[in-house]
């Protein structure tokens, strides 16, 4: 089946959708290549990265169609005709063909690309500048063009002539709603592929750049513009992305987050230069950025406070950049803090969350608090996934062990201390865990051992037979 | 040796001192530990500002993690305390554990933790946690021996925490001392809870710890007691096993040298 063809073979007929056995028929030296659907969406992506130069508001249309919001923008590239020339031109030089058009929403662009692609139309102009097309171009479901053309409406226009409701009868709701637009009466938001950001500036340049001091310096004077645009507005960064066009198209944008709304340009240099800095890839100039974009994402209002005299105050911010500056370089999700879990089993006593998030939450948090003038109840490590020991034999079958053997090396027990049993959360769990016993043990070179018995003895674990088989034991901590 | 040649020796190991410490402000704070002896060798207790070192043989990581943490608590004093990790070591001797931490009397909420993948961001993050005043103290954690901390490595932390006045501790399992800038250096092995009934309360965790360098006192090797109720050392209650004395036939140039300035 062809999948898309070009110029020449819809010249001799073919179509997309005809068998490739009648095409190879009607065309025997047909030159054929595997549809790759990734790599198409792939490349659609990658002009829509491109297309962010343009206005943010960049949403794509599936299968190789894309949606750009310009209102406002326009203006900036010498009006809405050299937008297009510029747009359909620096396309063009790299091997696509396009068809684009303005128009006042988006379905009526969407149907003069297929038709009169070039064509600009002017505000509730929408309507006259359809209606001779094949209604084909309206991209609607294959039924409905086929019925359309059975019903005899040929053309846009035929079908605008009928009224709605005569429409939504025969064709449904979603079609005459399509209709409607394509005629530019009302429009459907499009969705943009990312938010808008909420400040954005940025900095084009005749020359491109491609050294890293320049790169570094454009950063810095774009952080200085975008501080004091949010200042006004008292607003402070959470999240900073900076998008770097380059000349040949491809765009790399690279992200910060913030633990806490950054006000200060220099922090924001800072958090790229150590991003950039640790990039896996790095930043690969090419024939260097002729555009660099630096936009915050996410805002939060800022408090002015009154400094504290309680130095912890302090100490907490500093903490906060010191955390930002490491996420910046190594990843949020590796640096973390531990926040207490309501449950008895070991291993879920503490959950690890980025400390970009939740280090206040970390810094309040209640744990509980341990036994006075006991030793310690709880190893200082804890394996994350218990580690089985053999067990030659236990004098009382629901007892300690006497030696045990972890990780191939014996150890005899000198102390023991327990069972401590922690029944497992039958409220919480699908599959049926097994009850532990817990034991504090100390060898015979003074190494102490947290060790289990997974299991009742002659109560819960059972063979094959359904016989009682003898439970496992796991090594889960190791005390100080 | 002659007394003259002692005290050319002396002057000039003066010299060096005041060469080497020139700027930093942090280097006479010292924390004491609550062992009176070790106190005594430290001359007043583990200096801050500075790296310490403790290594272990690989199955002894937990007492090693367990002197660490106790050296973290006397020393960070309330404030926050960021450990460095390796990805691996995890996987050897097991994560550390926030509900351990607090039963030796330690707080968790102070620790902020750091995964690193390798030893290179390792070693960058704590030279940058090192440079920044609002922490207590920096762990870092490496296991094995690592090619990447050398000299240079070392001096580099030394700089940062001498600046800063946060003390770096470094925890090396399963690795060999080599030189280094470390202010001190340790060998950190299990001490046998002391003699008793079997079934009797035991588990306080003891430490045998042996001082393999100190750059103002005596080296040495003690049994020390982690006090969980009071979080600090002391000497323990009862001997359970011989220790190795301390060397008396070096003298201490630090002594001497406060001894013919006085």
């Amino acid at each position: 089946m062809i999948h898309a063809l070009d110029e020449t073979a819809e010249r001799l007929g073919l179509y997309i959708g005809q068998p490739l056995a009648n095409a190879r028929a009607m065309c025997p030296d047909l030159r054929v290549f595997d549809a790759d659907v990734a790599a198409d969406a792939k490349t659609l992506s990658d002009i829509a990265d491109w297309c962010d130069r343009f206005t943010p508001l960049v949403a794509l249309d599936p299968p190789h169609g894309l949606f750009l919001d310009i209102t406002g923008c326009a203006h900036l590239f010498g009006g809405e005709a050299a937008l297009l020339k510029t747009l359909v031109r620096a396309l063009a030089r790299q091997g696509f063909a396009v068809g684009a058009a303005i128009a006042g929403t988006s379905v009526c662009a969407r149907t003069l690309t297929r038709q009169a692609t070039g064509s600009i139309v002017p505000d509730g102009g929408e309507a006259a500048a359809i209606d001779r097309f094949p209604v084909s171009a309206l991209g609607a479901d294959e039924a409905i063009t086929t019925g359309l053309r059975r019903a005899g409406l040929k053309t846009i226009g035929d079908v605008a002539a009928r009224t709605p409701s005569e429409i939504t009868a025969r064709f449904g709701a979603r079609f005459s709603t399509l209709l409607a637009h394509a005629l530019g009466q009302g429009d459907a938001p499009i969705s943009p592929r990312k938010p808008l950001p909420d400040y954005i500036v940025e900095k084009r340049f005749a020359e491109p750049i491609a050294t890293d001091t320049m790169i570094a310096m454009t950063l810095s004077r774009l952080a200085d513009t975008l501080i004091a645009s949010m200042e006004k507005q008292g607003k402070g960064a959470r999240r900073l992305e900076a998008a770097f066009f380059r000349t040949d198209g491809a765009v790399r944008a690279i992200m910060v987050e913030t633990g806490r709304p950054v006000t200060r340009s220099a922090v924001i240099d800072r958090l790229f230069s150590e991003r950039l800095d640790a990039l896996a890839d790095p930043l690969d100039p090419g024939f260097g950025f002729d555009m660099v974009r630096l936009s915050a994402s996410r805002t939060e209002i800022v408090v002015q406070e009154q400094r504290d005299l309680d130095a912890h105050v302090h100490d907490n911010d500093e903490l906060a950049a010191l955390i930002d500056r490491i996420a910046a370089r190594i990843g949020g999700k590796r640096v973390i803090v531990h926040l207490p879990e309501d449950t008895h089993i070991p291993e879920q006593a503490a959950q690890a969350a980025p400390a970009q998030h939740h280090l206040a939450a970390a810094m309040q948090a209640e744990w509980p608090a341990r036994v006075e003038s006991e030793p310690p109840l709880r190893p200082l490590r804890l394996f994350d996934k218990p580690e089985p020991v053999t067990v030659p034999f236990a004098t009382v079958p629901d007892g300690p062990p006497h030696q045990f053997t972890w990780r191939r090396a014996k150890h005899a027990v000198v102390r023991v201390e327990g069972p401590e049993r922690i029944a497992m959360e039958w409220w919480r769990q699908d599959g049926k865990q097994l009850t532990r016993d817990y034991f504090r043990i100390e060898d015979a070179e003074g190494l102490r051992f947290w060790i289990f018995r997974d299991g009742l003895y002659e109560g819960e674990v059972f063979d094959a037979d359904g016989k009682p088989a003898p439970p496992n034991w796991y090594v889960h901590g190791l005390f100080a | 040796m002659s007394g003259a040649r002692m005290s050319a020796l002396a002057t000039l190991r003066g010299q060096i001192e005041r060469i080497e410490t020139a700027g930093a402000v942090h280097l006479h704070e010292r924390v004491a530990l609550g062992h009176g002896e070790i106190d005594g060798v430290l001359k007043g207790g583990l200096a801050r500002a500075a790296i310490h070192e403790v290594f272990c043989e690989g199955r002894q990581g937990t007492a090693a993690t367990g002197f660490v943490m106790g050296l973290a608590g006397r020393i960070s004093a309330q404030r926050p305390l960021l450990w460095v990790r390796q990805d691996f070591s995890e996987l050897e001797t097991g994560a550390l554990s926030m509900s351990g931490l607090a039963e030796l009397g330690l707080d968790p909420r102070r620790v902020v933790m750091v995964r690193a993948a390798d030893v290179e961001s390792a070693l960058r993050t704590s030279a940058d946690a090192l440079a920044c005043d609002a922490l207590g103290a920096v762990v870092l954690e490496l296991w094995g021996d690592v090619r990447q901390f050398d000299l240079v490595a070392s001096r580099k932390l030394t700089l940062a925490a001498q600046g800063s006045g946060v003390t770096g501790l470094m925890l090396r399992m399963a690795a060999q001392p080599l030189p280094s800038t470390a202010e001190t250096r340790w060998i950190l092995r299990a001490a046998h809870s002391p003699p008793g009934s079997v079934w009797s309360a035991w588990g306080t965790p003891r430490f045998d710890a042996e001082l393999l360098r100190n750059r103002h006192g005596l080296c040495g090797r003690w049994i020390m007691e982690w006090n969980c109720d009071e979080c600090q050392f002391s000497e323990p209650s009862t001997y359970s096993q011989p220790v190795a004395a301390t060397p008396a036939d070096r003298p201490d140039p630090a002594v001497l040298w406060e001894r013919r300035t006085a």
